[in-house]
């Protein structure tokens, strides 16, 4: 039989300045391993959210990302007779692109960080359905204008609606700018392939990838065998999203790393104040949990006792901890994509899911903590303790 | 009538056949108890006295079920204590054993209410038959009007009045005071000794009692002396 939860919370109550510097410690833990994880989602989200479900990316076979990757206008034609890829009334939905990196100063910093320009064909917002002109309007095809996500447009120093960009030596006109829905376009530039292209001495007719709307979400099988099996392509086809997706990985896999490190540096400690708590409530309690033991109550009702005792500190710290982080939502950031080595923008992104991850993490702060201290009040004999006294 | 010595087979209610109890301090082997012999019948009230160090505890904690002897048998209302296992032992405790300690050993942070109530969480009882014996144990020590204090808020006695009526609430086989006026004033002790005659006169409970004061002792029907571990 367990002792009763009123027990628990009293004893918590009788000692409060103790048990709040352990709820301090396990919120402070918290908030840190939700935040990385916030960190580590909203990366991820930017980047999977750039690429569509319904769109194939095509690249030269083995290129790592777009950056290493070439497709020829020959190639291009391949991909938009295919079947496997919709097309409307102006023809076939396929965006041959070209990227390009351009240091520009950062607005906060001064210092330059690198930006991605992408040369875009007439059909890119028709392709990328996520992207939309958010103010002012879509740059004019064969001439010098861009683009500006809305990220890289508050991120860089000088790139607003009217300004001039110097890109590869000429100047362009920003005459829009884009809201991508947070994805990694909003971190980018974008300008008219056919001209910035030359600016940068591109050959002209070579693309790095092209990204092509699916006639449906099965048809990209299909598309995979047709390039795989014409002598004309060398190229890999994948699922846009699938791209990103992997494309996020080892960013996604170093902030989670990094987060998981300083979270477990601060859990340690964390777990060395819930024991030091638990450990002198023990002693200065040792009259009367032995006490309880010899009214018939087994080693397992007060392990269980101190246990909860330890859990309702985590718990109450897993709370504060998210409440904590929660304002974090939202709140936009920006890091080195080294896969494309140029500078992302992203939201951290605090979802019930890591919350409810942070809430476990207390949890288990919680436990590791408790058992020792709870172990060793019925590890001596009730009489010695009695006895002790 | 309560007794000790005697070796002979015994219907009593708590029987001691050849109870020693011995520790091991570094090399030296320290011999608490030497072949107790002790037969208490039900309804008694037996006081056990004797100087510091006389094994007085020790034996009430080896009766209690808190410890075990090195040898010997123990039998209450016919059990053989000695033979059960540690849980085994928790789980009689609980039915058989009321406590009651000199420092009255409340829980601080509960009211006299749980505190009294505790003993009664490992039977099955539902809350209304907890909620009716627990007032009754408080209205038999008087204490009724004082369920929601917390010990701190109590003086000595009614803090010990509380702890007796936590040792009786679960209706066990037999009281055990641990030196109950020990830490009283001489009214409240009093008052204290003149509760457990009353238990043993009126509700015919069994209290075995250890005490140094020769003035408690003479309330109990019976008194022993241990000297050096043995009984007489």
């Amino acid at each position: 039989m367990a002792l009763p939860l009123v027990y628990s919370i009293e004893s918590l109550r009788a000692r409060w300045r103790s048990s709040l510097v352990a709820v301090a410690g396990i919120a402070g833990s918290v908030a840190v391993f939700v935040a990385m994880l916030a960190l580590a989602r909203g990366f991820e989200l930017a980047l999977v959210s750039s690429g569509s479900p319904d769109n194939a990316l095509v690249r030269r076979a083995g290129a790592t990302s777009e950056m290493d990757s070439v497709i020829d206008v020959e190639e291009l034609r391949v991909l938009q007779d295919a079947p496997e890829v919709a097309r409307d009334a102006r023809g076939p939905l396929v965006s041959g692109e070209i990227v390009v990196l351009v240091a520009l100063p950062l607005r906060q910093a001064g210092t330059e960080a690198n930006v991605m320009v992408r040369g875009v064909t007439a059909r890119a917002l028709d392709v990328h359905g996520g992207v939309r002109v958010a103010e002012g309007r879509m740059l004019t095809p064969g001439t010098a204008e861009v683009v500006v996500g809305r990220y890289a447009r508050n991120s860089y120093a000088g790139l607003d609606l009217g300004a001039s960009v110097r890109l590869g030596g000429t100047p362009f006109t920003i005459v829009g700018f884009l809201d991508a829905g947070g994805s990694a376009f909003d971190s980018e530039i974008w300008a008219d392939e056919a001209v910035v292209g030359p600016a940068y001495q591109r050959p002209r007719g070579y693309y790095q990838s092209a990204a092509a709307r699916l006639v449906a979400r099965d048809a990209l099988g299909a598309l995979r065998e047709r390039v795989a099996s014409d002598p004309r392509m060398r190229h890999q086809v994948d699922r846009e999203t699938e791209y990103y997706a992997k494309a996020s990985q080892s960013m996604r896999g170093m902030i989670l790393s990094l987060g998981a490190l300083v979270a477990a540096v601060m859990g340690v400690g964390a777990v060395c104040g819930a024991l030091n708590t638990l450990y002198s409530a023990v002693a200065e309690r040792a009259r009367e949990l032995a006490t309880i033991r010899a009214l018939g109550f087994g080693g397992g009702a007060v392990v269980i006792a101190i246990v909860a005792e330890s859990l309702l500190l985590a718990a109450a710290g897993g709370v504060l901890g998210a409440l904590l982080a929660w304002p974090l939502d939202g709140l936009t950031t920006s890091t080195l994509n080294f896969q494309t080595f140029s500078h992302v923008a992203f939201a951290f992104r605090v979802t019930p899911d890591l919350l409810a991850l942070g809430f476990g993490f207390a949890l288990a702060m919680g436990a590791v903590g408790g058992l020792p201290p709870a172990l060793r009040a019925v590890r001596v004999p009730v009489a010695v303790a009695l006895r002790d006294l | 009538m309560a007794r000790v010595g005697s070796t002979a087979p015994s219907e009593a209610l708590i029987c001691l056949r050849g109870v020693a109890k011995g520790y091991r301090r570094g090399s030296e082997d320290l011999h608490v108890l030497t072949d107790v012999n002790l037969d208490v019948e039900s309804g008694e009230f037996v006081a056990l006295m004797g100087p510091s160090g006389s094994g007085k505890s020790t034996l009430l904690n080896l009766i209690g079920g808190l410890d075990v002897p090195s040898a010997g048998t123990i039998r209450v209302a016919g059990d053989a204590i000695t033979a059960l296992s540690r849980a085994r032992l928790t789980a009689w405790r609980a039915r058989h054993v009321g406590f009651v300690f000199q420092m009255y050993n409340l829980i601080p942070v509960l009211s006299a209410f749980r505190n009294v109530e505790l003993p009664l969480l490992l039977l099955p009882l539902s809350k209304a038959e907890r909620r009716e014996r627990v007032a009754t144990a408080l209205r038999v020590v008087g204490l009724a009007d004082r369920m929601d204090h917390k010990p701190r808020e109590l003086s000595g006695g009614q803090q010990q009045r509380v702890a007796i009526a936590r040792a009786i609430v679960a209706d066990p086989t037999f009281l055990l005071c641990d030196e109950p006026t020990g830490d009283l004033d001489r009214h409240s002790a009093d008052e204290i000794l003149e509760m457990l005659h009353h238990l043993v006169a009126e509700f015919g409970k069994t209290v075995l009692m250890v005490t140094h004061d020769p003035r408690a002792a003479a309330r109990a029907q019976v008194t022993f002396h241990l000297d050096k571990g043995e009984l007489s």
